[in-house]
């Protein structure tokens, strides 16, 4: 049986809330014994209203939040991310499985758009030749071949912070791809671009998993996007899931139960039927 | 009537100052008064009007400070080009010491323990005085621009340390977790993540270091750690007001034409 992609067993989240005002110091359990597995290069989208969890099952996922003590294991590609509480010892190597997006992109706004990409060769060369940036012919061709596949070769040279956001989001999902990453986190990829940049984005996510066997997990606010762009669906609720399953099994009924009765309003189209 | 008029506001009050912030306010006044009243005395305030009464020794000084003495003006322009040759090294010295430190320095790199350590070493620094340091490097080194770069270098380490490491505790970390994602090393988190973002804050600091550094080079100089100082110096001290005159103005023009040059490279980085 082939190795999963994704391991997520058992993972628990408790974030501490300091003190404000009236208020006592507490605690929030973010997420509480989350486990999914995916097997295969699929697209799943994390949906669920905010708070419920969804980025910090992400970030966990990315090795950038440590977990809680009791939670179990968080592997990719069978190598272990972080496990009861604590980050693998070779974090790094299993990280450089995963490609991380973001809503603001994480691009570094003063370098160019190529050494952005570029920066997805990080896991794979020695530290001098890293720190650096001295890549070979070979390593600069395979940056020009991601700018090109997610269509912004022309915009090779331009500081990233010159770039519109939808350009920043494709130079992100090029540094992925130069990553060589089997599977694509993406924290809210879609939230701060206008509609139709978001449609084209969601589009090349699309294209990355059909077209380069990558897996994609994305967080997302927009239900419709969801059920539109994603195989499967992983709904979480006060850091529970509450559905997992294929996109078009999700049906008006468990969105109401998610997000409220005011789902319907949020709807102009019937999206919620 | 405005509708806002006809509403009952009976129950509304205006904000107020309580009596405690009062208290502090106008005490606060009170204490800086009388600080400077029984300070009055001691810093010879009453001494002023002789600024005035004693005006004839003053416009003598003046005079001879209007005729200045270039005769020896190629001497004068050497020495002041070693004084910025000795802001040069001592700046670049310092921000090669301060770059390490800085990260050091701050909460959002280092441990909260190596943090306080790197900061309190750098206060050290800072708090002792670029002509303090001068006269314990004069002692090690010699009399020369050494000593004057040495000075400079540790006391503005201590300056741009604080100022890197605030400049390092402000950035964005979402670029940086973006590079520890694709699976780069903390270093290569802080070249490809940090510096970037630091670069232009980092550089306008430097530059104005580097004009401060003009300045205390002069100074330096006086105390015979080479330069400009030095001659200025020896001139004051024979009487000689023309030739000050002339190193004055020397200096004068030196010390804007840097910080002129440095304004104008800080407004393009900034």
């Amino acid at each position: 049986m082939p190795q999963p992609l994704v391991e997520v067993s058992a993972v628990s989240k408790t974030y501490t809330i300091k003190a404000d005002g009236a208020k006592p110091r507490g605690t929030l359990k973010a997420l509480n014994n989350v486990s999914f597995t995916m097997d295969k290069p699929e697209r799943i989208a994390l949906i669920g209203p905010s708070g419920s969890g969804k980025s910090t099952l992400l970030r966990s996922i990315g090795g950038l939040l440590i977990d809680d003590a009791s939670s179990g294991d968080i592997k990719v590609m069978g190598q272990a991310i972080q496990s009861k509480g604590r980050l693998a010892g070779n974090v790094r190597q299993a990280r450089m499985n995963l490609g991380m997006i973001a809503q603001q992109f994480n691009l570094v706004g003063r370098l160019s758009l190529f050494t952005n990409a570029a920066l997805g060769h990080l896991g794979k060369v020695n530290g001098l030749r890293g720190f650096f940036g001295l890549w070979s012919k070979d390593e600069k061709m395979a940056v020009m071949r991601a700018l090109d596949h997610v269509g912004v070769a022309s915009k090779a040279n331009q500081r990233a912070n010159t770039l519109s956001g939808g350009q920043q989001q494709r130079g992100a999902i090029a540094r992925a791809i130069v990553q060589d990453a089997k599977v694509i986190l993406a924290d809210e990829p879609v939230a701060s671009l206008d509609p139709v940049t978001a449609r084209k984005v969601m589009e090349l996510l699309v294209k990355v998993n059909t077209e380069d066997k990558v897996g994609v997990i994305v967080t997302l606010h927009q239900v419709d996007y969801a059920k539109r762009y994603c195989d499967r669906i992983l709904a979480l609720k006060d850091g529970v899931i509450v559905y997992d399953g294929p996109a078009g099994g999700l049906s008006g009924d468990k969105l109401k139960d998610i997000y409220g009765e005011e789902i319907e309003d949020a709807y102009w189209e019937g999206a919620v039927s | 009537m405005s509708k806002t008029a006809a509403s009952d506001i009976s129950h509304l009050a205006p904000p107020t100052t309580s009596f405690m912030s009062r208290l502090i306010t106008y005490g606060g006044w009170a204490v800086l008064i009388f600080v400077l009243a029984i300070s009055f005395k001691a810093v010879e305030m009453d001494n002023l009007p002789k600024l005035f009464t004693n005006s004839a020794n003053t416009q003598t000084l003046l005079k001879e400070y209007m005729h200045p003495d270039f005769s020896d003006w190629r001497n004068y322009v050497d020495k002041m080009w070693l004084t910025i040759q000795i802001a040069i090294w001592g700046t670049v010295a310092s921000v090669i010491m301060a770059v390490p430190f800085s990260l050091l320095c701050a909460s959002n790199i280092a441990p909260q323990w190596i943090v306080q350590i790197a900061r309190r070493l750098m206060d050290i620094l800072r708090s002792v005085n670029e002509l303090v340091l001068a006269t314990l490097f004069l002692v090690a080194v010699g009399p020369g621009a050494l000593a004057g770069v040495l000075a400079l270098s540790l006391h503005n380490a201590g300056v741009l340390a604080k100022l890197f490491s605030e400049a390092v505790e402000a950035i964005d970390k979402a670029p940086v977790e973006g590079v520890r994602a694709t699976g780069g090393n903390r270093l290569h988190e802080i070249v490809w993540g940090v510096f970037p973002q630091v670069a232009p804050l980092w550089t306008s600091f430097a530059l104005y270091r580097f004009e401060s550094s003009a300045r205390s080079a002069t100074v330096l100089g006086l105390i015979g750690a080479g330069g400009i100082g030095a001659v200025l110096f020896d001139n004051l001290q024979s009487f000689d007001y023309a030739n000050t005159s002339a190193i004055a103005i020397i200096i004068i023009i030196a010390v804007t034409g840097i910080d002129f040059l440095s304004q104008a490279i800080r407004k393009h980085l900034l």
